[in-house]
């Protein structure tokens, strides 16, 4: 099944004039930058997920947010679709262009509008990078917590309606736990604020329910984070294993001992040496599975906590274990993990990036799956796993120039996820449904759960307007995904078991 | 690990059973569980839904810091199961009675002294089961750390006080409990104590809860046994029983009292605010961030001052007995009127808690 827009599956979409709504827009918005040129639109036509691409009606690249509103309440009056795009980073296709859409990009709001030490918060707008806050906090002593591997790129906005992660979120948290206040505009043109500086507010948590919402329920123009001062001190051990499983049990045996590491990551052999050969991290190239665990805090607390480990590690089985002498062999460390996408991307012409969620306890079971469906598919396939929360991202290498192996490795995907749905999990954990995982969503949600699904939706957005398409399937379209699948005689739908 | 006890009930279908009734009848539900919080929001007419046989942990694993627990199930029998195995809900959530069950704590979403360290309630939910208006029960989110498929409804079912469905099962994430703990009492003026807290907010101190009371710092450090004893000699300060949380938590201290008629408020404060202007008697914690406020100044004279330092105010005595006939701060309109139409979505004929919240909502 294709995964762009198919109006059969995901709704009619309305069918403007693109020259009208050009038009029309150049006179709302005289001094707004707008694009409509095919050579203008073709570096607009993907995010981060670059094998599905679109070329967008119109790109409009607003710098002032009473151009933001105009806009959307322009496109609210013609029935025009927009997508909102921030750095356009995300993994899942949730910043795809549509045809008959607007494409908005966030991407010139980039000023860090207040930094307040004494508060302990930043007031950003929605277009600053995620890094950039924290290089902005530094000189105080304090930083942003949430810390995705793509944070030198990935814009405030984009963290935001992914609710975005990173290694140090099992302790500090993802964005949800880290955003007190944002500022968004609805599709109608209307702002609004949402959570505040206190640390709650009145009414219903929509706070919450933006944080992760895909683009889907209205446009965020501002964020307010919280700040954290920075550890003391952090501390890297890094354990080899000469088996994935003994290391797995390792990640719960630290938990059970009362541990909150700052960080606790594991990779796979192949992940180990295309991380190896590309930053020459140290990694032990010989071992099955590394653990890297990152524990921070109080000087004193850090050095039993890392005592603690090494004994609870030794017992797990570890073949070797190194502890990070200084600040540049910690990052050097952590150097290796953090370009492990990169770097898996050396070895084969293309890969593909999943990132299902799982109660650890099933690790062993769904790695041993996965190996059996790389075994199968003649498709190899690295993992790098955010252990300690049980995240996993899974690296499904092909080459999308021999025909069909797109089309398997997504194929491969979409079965890891239904693995880690199966397993009590989720077919995502920090990335998104966007496009990409859009029938998947079928294999998590009863036709009912997503129903009220677009319950919420139709709250905010009653015409569909925003990000049509995106994050929550239709009825139909889960219909079609599990009609196929009973044609396979695989997943029937829809009484899957569920959790 | 699945926990079986005596007190283990599932009853879900029957919850569904009468939901499905209400909403043919048309008629408004009083969603109650230990009623425990009756006083928190405004008075609902409808006829009584009690969760309180739905109960029991459904499952409880520690390694993975996971614990999934029915609706009805007493919040004490909760903290002792956890207690057992070394951990505690980080919320640190108060009870206001014995009755209080897990329900009510995600319904009000309350949170209690380690809030600003540790977070709130929603900051631990991960999933809930929800018996829609048409009375069925749904699952969002679940028992997995991290889960980013579809809309976030756990994390809006908290603090929407029932309003939205019936809770009837949630998963939580829970904490080890610390190695080590010592409370301790400066005596300090009002404004140093804010400044002090201010400075250490921006150090790594094994801080979880900060309160100014009675014309003292009284704080509570938690953390390894090494940083815990470090920070203690820095500090200095008299000894104060760990017990002192609790009462604050639970409002037993004597500025709680019923003796004092003053209608008692909650501010919600941004960090670091100094000393508001409002007539009465104040309790700041939170470290400043949440302050309990005795006083017989207008409601809107108190609103206007915590709106005016970017924070809300709460009545948290009931109207009948003196209270503000508002007891949460008013929605700015728009905002209003996405609540209205979220609510007409998921709950279209009224029939959850109507007016609990919001005369409208
Ligand atoms: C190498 C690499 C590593 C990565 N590692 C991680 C990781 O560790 N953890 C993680 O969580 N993610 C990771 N990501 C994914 C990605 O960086 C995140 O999802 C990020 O939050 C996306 O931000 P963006 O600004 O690029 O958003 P975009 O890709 O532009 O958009 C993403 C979604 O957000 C919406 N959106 C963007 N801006 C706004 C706005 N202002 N208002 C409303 N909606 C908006 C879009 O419509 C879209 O649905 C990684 C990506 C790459 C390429």
């Amino acid at each position: 099944m294709n995964i762009l827009y198919d109006a059969q599956l995901d709704g009619e979409l309305p069918d403007n004039d693109k020259q009208q709504v050009l038009a029309t827009l150049s006179q709302a918005l005289p001094d707004m930058t707008l694009l409509h040129r095919e050579e203008d639109l073709r570096p607009f036509e993907c995010d981060g997920l670059s094998a599905y691409r679109v070329l967008p009606m119109l790109v409009a690249l607003p710098h002032t947010l009473d151009q933001v509103e105009t806009l959307l309440k322009t496109c609210h009056s013609l029935g025009v679709p927009v997508v909102t795009r921030g750095a356009g980073t995300g993994l899942s296709g949730g910043a795809l262009p549509l045809e008959q859409g607007v494409l908005l990009v966030m991407s010139r709001f980039k000023q860090i509008l207040e930094l307040d030490p004494k508060a302990r918060i930043a007031r950003v707008q929605p277009g600053v990078r995620n890094l950039a806050i924290s290089e902005a906090a530094a000189p105080y002593g304090l930083y942003y917590a949430p810390d995705p591997s793509s944070q030198i790129a990935c814009s405030i906005g984009g963290n935001v309606a992914e609710n975005a992660g990173g290694v140090h979120c099992l302790k500090y948290g993802l964005t949800v736990h880290n955003v007190l206040e944002v500022e968004v505009i609805t599709i109608e043109g209307e702002r609004m604020t949402l959570g505040s500086e206190a640390f709650d507010s009145p009414g219903f948590d929509l706070l919450a329910l933006f944080t992760g919402s895909e683009g889907m329920l209205g446009v965020v123009t501002e964020v307010t984070v919280k700040l954290l001062p920075k550890p003391e001190t952090a501390k890297v051990l890094m354990a080899s294993f000469d088996d994935i499983e003994k290391a797995g049990k390792a990640v719960g045996d630290i938990i059970a001992a009362g541990i909150i590491p700052g960080g606790l990551e594991m990779m796979d052999k192949l992940a180990i040496q295309a991380a190896e050969d590309f930053v020459k991290a140290g990694y032990p190239v010989e071992a099955e599975a590394i653990l890297l665990c990152e524990l921070d805090g109080v000087e004193a607390d850090v050095d039993d906590d890392c005592a603690t480990v090494r004994g609870v590690l030794e017992a797990a089985g570890a073949t070797d274990i190194r502890q990070a002498h200084d600040d540049a062999e910690r990052a050097k460390f952590w150097a290796g993990r953090k370009n492990a996408f990169p770097a898996v991307g050396r070895m084969s012409p293309d890969y593909y990036c999943m990132d299902g969620t799982i109660p650890r306890r099933e690790l062993p079971h769904v790695l041993k799956g996965i190996a059996a469906l790389s075994e199968e598919s003649g498709l190899p396939v690295a993992n790098v796993f955010h252990a300690g929360d049980g995240n996993m991202h899974p690296l499904i290498l092909f080459d999308a120039n021999k025909p069909g192996e797109l089309e398997l490795a997504e194929e491969v995907g979409g079965k890891i996820l239904e693995l880690c749905v199966e397993a009590g999990g989720s077919i995502t954990g920090e990335h998104g449904v966007g496009r990409e995982k859009i029938n998947q969503m079928c294999a998590q949600f009863q036709p009912d759960e997503i129903t009220v699904f677009h319950a919420v939706k139709a709250a905010f957005d009653k015409h569909r307007l925003l990000n049509p398409g995106k994050n929550i399937p239709t009825l139909q379209r889960c219909a079609e995904f599990g009609a196929m699948h009973v044609h396979n005689n695989e997943l029937p739908f829809p009484e899957l078991p569920r959790f | 690990m699945t926990v079986t006890q005596q007190n283990d009930q599932d009853m879900a279908e029957a919850l569904c059973e009468r939901v499905r009734q209400a909403h043919r009848d048309k008629t408004p539900l009083k969603i109650v569980g230990g009623d425990t919080k009756a006083f928190y929001g405004r008075r609902v007419e409808g006829e009584t839904l009690s969760t309180l046989a739905h109960r029991g942990i459904r499952h409880y694993d520690p390694v993975e810091l996971i614990v999934s627990v029915r609706a009805g199930t007493p919040l004490m029998e909760l903290e002792a199961a956890l207690d057992a195995e070394g951990q505690m809900l980080g919320c640190e959530p108060p009870h206001f009675g014995e009755a209080a069950t897990v329900g009510g704590m995600i319904a009000t979403g309350l949170s209690g002294p380690r809030r600003p360290w540790a977070g709130a309630v929603r900051d631990f939910v991960l999933g809930s089961k929800v018996i829609t208006f048409e009375g069925k029960e749904l699952r969002f989110g679940g028992e997995v750390m991290k889960n980013v498929a579809g809309y976030d409804l756990s994390r809006l079912m908290v603090g929407a006080q029932g309003t939205l469905g019936v809770l009837t099962e949630v998963s939580l994430k829970v904490l080890p409990k610390p190695g080590a703990h010592h409370s301790l009492r400066l005596e300090m003026p009002l404004q140093e104590a804010l400044d002090k807290l201010a400075e250490w907010g921006r150090q790594p101190l094994p801080v979880t809860a900060a309160a100014w009371y009675d014309g003292a710092l009284h704080l509570r450090l938690e953390g390894g046994p090494s940083s815990v004893a470090a920070t203690r000699e820095h500090l200095g300060g008299d000894d104060l029983d760990n017990g002192f949380w609790i009462d604050l938590r639970e409002q037993r201290l004597a500025f709680f009292s019923s003796d004092d008629t003053r209608p008692l408020w909650r501010l919600s404060l941004p960090n670091h605010i100094p000393e508001l202007k409002i007539e009465g008697d104040t309790v700041y914690d939170w470290a400043g961030a949440q302050r309990w406020l005795r006083s017989e100044a207008s409601a809107d004279t108190i609103r206007d001052a915590a709106i005016r330092a970017g924070g809300h105010a709460t009545c948290y005595t009931p109207y009948e007995e003196g209270g503000c006939i508002e007891p949460f701060t008013p929605l700015a309109p728009v905002v209003a009127k996405y609540h209205r139409n979220l609510k007409a979505e998921l709950d279209p004929h009224g029939i959850f808690n109507p007016g609990r919240l919001y005369a409208e909502l």
